[in-house]
């Protein structure tokens, strides 16, 4: 873990070029479309996907977090609106790499098949920070549901974001976050 | 004998359930506070200051500290003196759940069967823990249990020749391949002893034991402190991206088990570690 971390700023849809310069650790801001699903949208969109079927949206260069807001209080968009544990979606994210997905925000490591997915689509996963489900919302500034209304906070949702934090936690090289991190700072601490 | 309205249960399990879900504990807030200042990766020390942070904007902007508003786990410490207006403890116990997860918009986050799935609406059933202790008060504590942090405990019955070694290095092994799963900074639970159902009882209830509210045990209390130590030194850092505070605190409670038995469960809370209590 060495070197300074950069900022990115990236606005959706995303290129390939807008990603690929990206290392593990460096800072990211998202401003602009960002869509929101976990296990259940996850489900049915592989389903989709596997029968030649078109999704609700085009997810094509966009964003996928994975996310399940509680309830909006009245005169709020959203309600608490923190990353969810990325490796029960790892069954479906080289899916969705291949069929188009930029990035994938979340927390927690990826597995082996989802990292190389990443290097062979020219793709990331960025890391949120577990558990600012407040803070997290705040950064939304626009929400609906794009499909699957009767999922409830699993449905598929559209979110419009403005400087949501993120760090690069698998880059299009192969680089691991997790790995490579506690593996120096635990030599480090010994 | 001494009695208490079942409304006043519901209600105080209510309460409680929404005030664990939307304010972070003061011991909480004062042991990330510590940890910003002793973590040793700058990136660790923003992560924990970006944590401590969203405790404000949770309390100021009334929304969950957490979108995993858990399920709800409940402890009873009932006096043998306490009886009731009416019959329906368990009943009145969930319908407090349910009206904390409905009007204070928590999420739903239980499925009706595990199998089958569904959702059932309003965290119903809550997990309700009775025990029976002498006196005319009820202690209620209301955990919101999320599942990062759940689904990284692990349980295992050892043999007793593993020994101390034996459960320590279980405890590590079940930190490090957490990793960032349940979102360090972690407290972590651990039981020793007792069978297959009351080493993970008891290692739950440790979890909600006050933060670094030593073992009464001085050998079981000095253990506290060394595993600690040990956890922060496995590098895995505020949300597992490398670190020197991995967990604030270790608890464990122990139990008289079988002689050929040494069971040992790790509980894992993480740093939302969201509990309240009250006594009636």
């Amino acid at each position: 873990m060495t070197g300074e971390p950069r900022l990115f700023k990236l606005k959706p849809p995303l290129r390939d070029s807008d990603v690929t310069g990206m290392k593990i650790g460096d800072k990211v801001l998202i401003t602009g479309l960002m869509y929101g699903c976990r296990d259940a949208a996850h489900k049915n969109m592989v389903e989709l996907l596997d029968k030649g079927n078109d999704l609700p949206v085009d997810l094509r260069g966009q964003i996928l977090y994975y996310v399940g807001p509680t309830p909006a209080p009245k005169g709020r968009l959203i309600g608490a609106a923190g990353p969810t544990t990325s490796g029960r979606m790892d069954a479906y994210a080289p899916r969705m790499y291949d069929y188009g997905v930029k990035a994938t925000v979340g927390k927690g490591t990826r597995t082996e098949s989802v990292v190389k997915s990443m290097v062979k689509n020219k793709a990331v996963y960025l890391v949120a920070i577990g558990g600012l489900g407040a803070t997290l919302a705040s950064k939304i500034k626009g929400a609906r549901v794009a499909a699957w209304p009767e999922l409830g906070t699993e449905a598929l949702w559209e979110f419009r974001v403005e400087d949501f934090p993120a760090i690069v936690g698998n880059d299009v090289n192969g680089g691991d976050i997790y790995r490579e991190s506690v593996r120096y700072w635990a030599e480090k601490l010994k | 004998m001494r009695t208490i309205p079942l409304d006043t249960v519901r209600d105080t399990v209510r309460k409680l359930y929404l005030d664990a879900c939307y304010r972070l504990n003061d011991d909480m807030r004062k042991a990330i506070k510590d940890a910003v200042r002793t973590e040793a990766n700058p990136q660790g020390k923003e992560i924990l200051q970006m944590i401590y942070d969203n405790a404000d904007v949770a309390e100021n902007e009334w929304l969950p500290i957490c979108q995993d508003t858990g399920l709800a786990v409940v402890h009873i410490e009932l006096g043998e003196e306490v009886r009731f207006d009416r019959p329906g403890l368990k009943e009145a116990v969930n319908q407090g759940v349910s009206q904390a997860c409905k009007e204070g918009l928590l999420r739903a986050s239980v499925a009706k069967d595990p199998l089958k799935r569904g959702n059932t609406g309003d965290n119903t059933p809550a997990i309700i823990h009775l025990d029976m202790v002498p006196g005319d008060k009820m202690k209620i504590t209301v955990g919101a249990k999320g599942t990062g942090s759940e689904n990284m405990s692990r349980m295992k019955i050892l043999t007793p020749s593993a020994g101390m070694e034996g459960v320590k290095n279980f405890v590590l092994e079940t930190v490090t391949q957490g990793g960032s799963n349940p979102c360090p900074p972690l407290v972590v639970g651990i039981g020793i002893g007792g069978n297959l159902e009351t080493v993970a009882e008891i290692a739950k209830k440790s979890l909600y034991r006050p933060l670094n509210d030593r073992n009464k045990d001085p050998y079981y209390a000095k253990l506290e402190e060394d595993w600690l130590k040990a956890i922060n030194k496995t590098g895995v850092g505020p949300q597992g991206l490398g670190g020197s505070t991995t967990a604030l605190a270790v608890h464990i409670e122990a139990l008289p088990c079988h002689i050929g038995a040494l069971p040992v469960a790790v509980n894992i809370d993480c740093h939302a570690h969201r509990h309240k209590e009250a006594i009636l």
